[in-house]
């Protein structure tokens, strides 16, 4: 940046390289980025998983594994080189000068000891003060960063609090030592959208208030672009373009941020412009099909269901909902909502505690999740999970996931027929065939999601259920996931239940929307209408919250 | 606080769940003891050439001729009177014998067992410190010989050493040299003892008698202490806590000791649990090369002549320790990680 370049820089980093020692020989994770940061500046960095933009900003604040070494470059903090910084140095630098909030911020607080004094730890570790000193600023901190009740937080244990808790009390060690620089590694991965928008506008607010300059590390464009005035796009260890957010967002320069661009959803975009042109997966002409003839029962017919946990708690009170054949419903809600509680009593993994569940006219509610794989209708309610990795079978190779069903419910014997029929649906979704012999551990994230998907549609299914299918992939990947499940949609007239917290990724893929809170229904309605103009204030601080790239969004930094 | 009383409730509800446990044992020794061959009445007749009435009526005294459901119920009774019978051998009631020489097995384990987790702990840190150098090698090659040399190997040759060759140890029989005085017993524990009756030159040669076998069987469990500390050392270092500790510029000894070992130490007590019960009744080798007069080598003397009384009273005992520890390191654990409570 031309403009910024006349100031002297908090930050600059030179020709950065970055290398990891690991079973396979030396990787180079970041390969050659520069980058300077002003005073207060909030700048974005942003990028896909393995693009390197942790490791750069673990190996800025000296936190890299012991496999990862600075092989070239440089960084100068304040116009000091600290490339090499090491023992007290170091420790001057950390927590006073620098310092940084992660990712999963439960498991970055120490879980044996409390908030406070955890809090304290970081105070006394750059100040001298009493005990007692430390605890009364520790307090004040707790209350900076807007706790609830902080006296009582204080003697809190991490697993006491909620995740978004959590990230406060780590952005309370963060700050206190007042560092000018942060480093934010992914903060609101994880957390909820409105939890995710409190957190953020809370960083940025202190940030401001206390002129700090801050990285913002992300995989969200839409976050990134929402609170920094300028950002940074990384692939494969190099930067690729560094502008403007509405700059990046309407005149993207480089291929990789055109792509990336495209692929993150947006309040208007469209399944179809998630993908450029040349990669798009050809949509089959799909002839709508005629209405179902008068009579036909309702693919799904969900009356009063009730789930009580065993200690009292009650998970959803009270749902309600019909599906016709080949319809897609979304179901939205925060984490504890019941959302997931719900689509699996639907898909009869666990027992609703009351209420019934009508599957093509068939009560299916009564008979017990242990039993239901003995039902004939098993195959036709399937499930595609959230964690592609965690819901293969580690034992077992691509073609086994997805021949499975068909050996258990389609009561098919190993031979040809099978050979066919699995690389018939791996074709489906895209999987090569010389794929279906490994193991998950030997496939790519998007490709395990793939395999998840061929094995539910396996056994041709009318009703998919769908528990955040795409939340642990890439955008690009995400993209390409959501177009293929739109296809196989109309292909096979599937009707969809889509589970996720992402509001844009739901309004595209469904035609109907039910937001949920705390177990019960707040609103639901065509999905179009629902997230364009919302009726209850709980949709509509759900919708704000979303991070979106539109041009009139305030800069929260200005 | 309430997190206190969460823990004894929780230890309570263990203690009762295992007190079918218990009676498991005490009816399986029972019926052990009575499968394996040798006839007590034989052995306890007044010669080799005790006529045949003898030997009856030896048995009709020992309840030997009643069937054994009716010998069981009886034996149960008396447990429940707190009698476990009486040893033939010693001619003493079991529970006595036992209690007099359980002092002596407990000084020594529990010596044994410090000795070990003190070595052994900063043993595994260092390890883990740095792993795959020249220490961690260092540290697994004792831990290695530890675990191979049989303790009554590494007895004698502790012996040989600090006794014969350098003269720094006491003849390396029993608890106490003939020529020191005994302290009033209070506790049983004489070097406890010792100190209650102001008595520091006997306390001091009550010691280094305690020394030899103590270490000879603390060598043998250093291993797995140093190991799994050094397992859970090396999670704890990577773990994101002690990342976000560097990140803010902790201390190293803050680092390593307050948020590193503080949570590594979890899993360490459990080992020690289960390595204390495992000591305290496997130490009868340590027992018989020190002449300690313990309870281990009193139930295998008691074995070896078929006397069943001293051998079931000490399973029943070894039972009751077991579930004593295994309460204590639930309590322990307790206070030690507040998430316990929750689970």
């Amino acid at each position: 940046m031309t403009a910024s370049a006349s100031k002297s820089p908090l930050l600059e980093v030179e020709n950065l390289k970055v290398t990891f020692s690991t079973r396979r020989g030396l990787v180079e994770a970041v390969r050659g980025v520069s980058l300077s940061l002003q005073p207060g500046e909030m700048l974005g960095l942003v990028g896909e998983s393995g693009s390197g933009k942790s490791v750069t900003g673990f190996a800025i604040t000296h936190l890299l594994d012991k496999a990862g070494r600075i092989t070239e470059g440089r960084i100068r903090f304040k116009g000091q080189d600290i490339t090499r910084a090491g023992g007290a140095d170091l420790r001057s630098l950390h927590g006073a000068a620098m310092a940084m909030i992660f990712q999963n911020p439960r498991a970055a607080l120490n879980p044996i000891r409390t908030v406070g004094q955890q809090i304290a730890d970081a105070i006394l570790a750059h100040r001298r003060l009493s005990r007692q000193e430390a605890q009364a600023e520790a307090l004040s901190l707790l209350k900076a960063v807007q706790i609830r009740d902080p006296e009582r937080r204080m003697s809190a244990y991490p697993h006491e609090l909620s995740g978004g808790m959590c990230q406060r009390v780590m952005i309370a060690i963060a700050i206190s030592c007042s560092p000018q620089l942060l480093i934010a590694d992914e903060p609101t991965t994880g957390l909820d959208v409105t939890t995710q928008k409190v957190v953020m506008d809370l960083l940025a607010k202190i940030a401001t208030e206390r002129g700090m300059a801050t990285i913002l590390i992300t995989h969200d464009l839409g976050l990134a672009a929402r609170y920094c005035a300028r950002v940074v796009v990384m692939e494969q260890g190099r930067l690729v373009e560094e502008a403007a957010p509405l700059t990046l967002f309407h005149r993207p320069q480089h291929p990789y941020t055109k792509r990336l661009v495209a692929a993150s959803p947006t309040a208007t975009s469209r399944i179809e412009d998630l993908v450029p042109g040349g990669e798009r997966i050809p949509l089959v002409e799909v002839t709508e099909l005629p209405p179902a003839p008068h009579g036909t029962p309702l693919l799904l017919d969900v009356k009063n269901i009730v789930k009580r946990f065993d200690d009292g708690t009650i998970g959803v009170a009270d749902f309600s909902m019909a599906m016709r054949g080949g319809e897609s419903v979304g179901l939205v809600g925060e984490s504890g909502s019941g959302k997931s509680t719900t689509s699996r009593m639907i898909c009869r993994l666990i027992d609703p505690s009351e209420g019934e569940i009508l599957f093509d006219g068939q009560a299916i509610g009564g008979i017990p999740a242990r039993d239901f794989h003995r039902s004939e209708l098993r195959k036709d309610i399937q499930i595609v999970f959230q964690d592609p990795n965690d819901s293969l079978n580690p034992r077992y190779t691509a073609f086994d996931c997805i021949a499975h069903p068909l050996l258990r419910l389609m009561n098919m014997r190993a031979g040809d027929k099978l050979r066919q029929r699995v690389e018939e649906c791996a074709e489906r979704v895209g999987l090569p065939r010389e794929l279906l012999s490994r193991f998950p551990h030997q496939l790519s994230g998007g490709q395990k999601a793939r395999v998840g998907i061929a094995r539910a549609i396996a056994c041709k299914p009318r009703l998919l259920v769908l528990d955040e299918p795409t939340a642990a992939l890439d955008v690009s990947v995400q993209a390409v996931v959501l177009q293929l499940l739109n296809r196989l949609r109309r292909e096979d007239n599937l009707a969809f239940l889509f589970v996720s917290h992402d509001l844009n990724v739901v309004r595209m893929m469904c035609d109907r929307t039910i937001v949920l809170r705390t177990g019960a229904i707040v609103e639901q309605g065509e999905s179009g209408a629902l997230f364009a103009n919302p009726q209850t204030d709980y949709t509509r601080e759900l919708v704000d919250a979303v991070p979106h790239i539109a041009p009139p969004m305030a800069v929260a930094t200005a | 606080m309430n997190t206190i009383g969460a823990t004894l409730l929780r230890a309570g509800r263990r203690f009762v769940s295992s007190l079918p446990a218990l009676f498991g044992v005490l009816v399986f020794t029972f019926l052990l003891m009575r499968v394996l061959p040798g006839d007590p009445a034989v052995f306890f007749a007044s010669g080799p050439n005790a006529g045949k009435e003898e030997i009856e009526v030896i048995r009709r005294q020992l309840g030997l001729d009643k069937p054994l459901p009716n010998q069981l119920v009886i034996y149960l009774a008396d447990v429940g009177r707190g009698n476990l019978g009486r040893s033939m051998m010693t001619g003493q009631a079991v529970a006595k014998d036992l209690k007099e020489r359980l002092p002596a097995s407990l000084e020594l384990t529990l010596t044994a067992l410090l000795i070990a987790l003190v070595s052994a702990v900063p043993l595994g840190v260092i390890a883990a410190l740095r792993p795959g150098s020249l220490v961690d090698h260092g540290v697994r090659l004792f831990c290695s010989l530890g675990v191979c040399v049989p303790t009554f190997v590494s007895g004698l040759l502790l012996i040989y050493v600090f006794y014969y060759l350098l003269g720094f140890a006491p003849d390396p029989t029993g608890r106490i040299d003939i020529f020191t005085t005994m302290p009033p017993s209070r506790t049983g524990f004489l070097i406890i003892d010792f100190l209650l009756a102001g008595d520091l030159e006997g306390w001091s040669a009550a010691a280094r008698q305690l020394m030899l076998p103590a270490f000879t069987m603390a060598l043998f469990v250093i291993a797995p202490l140093a190991r799994i500390t050094r397992a859970s050392m090396l999670v704890s270092l990577g773990s994101d806590f002690v990342r976000t500790a560097r990140s803010v510029g902790l201390s190293w000894w803050r680092i390593v000791v307050t948020y590193a070992l503080r949570n590594a130490i979890l899993p360490v007590i459990t080992i020690a649990g289960i390595v204390f019960s495992t000591m305290l009744g496997a130490n009868v080798l340590v027992e018989k090369v020190f002449s300690w007069p313990g309870v281990a080598s009193y139930a295998l003397d008691a074995l070896l002549v078929s006397d069943y009384a001293p051998v079931q009273g000490f399973v029943l005992l070894m039972a009751t320790i077991f579930v004593i520890v295994n309460l204590l390191v639930d309590l322990l654990y307790g206070i030690a990680d507040p998430r316990a409570t929750v689970a």
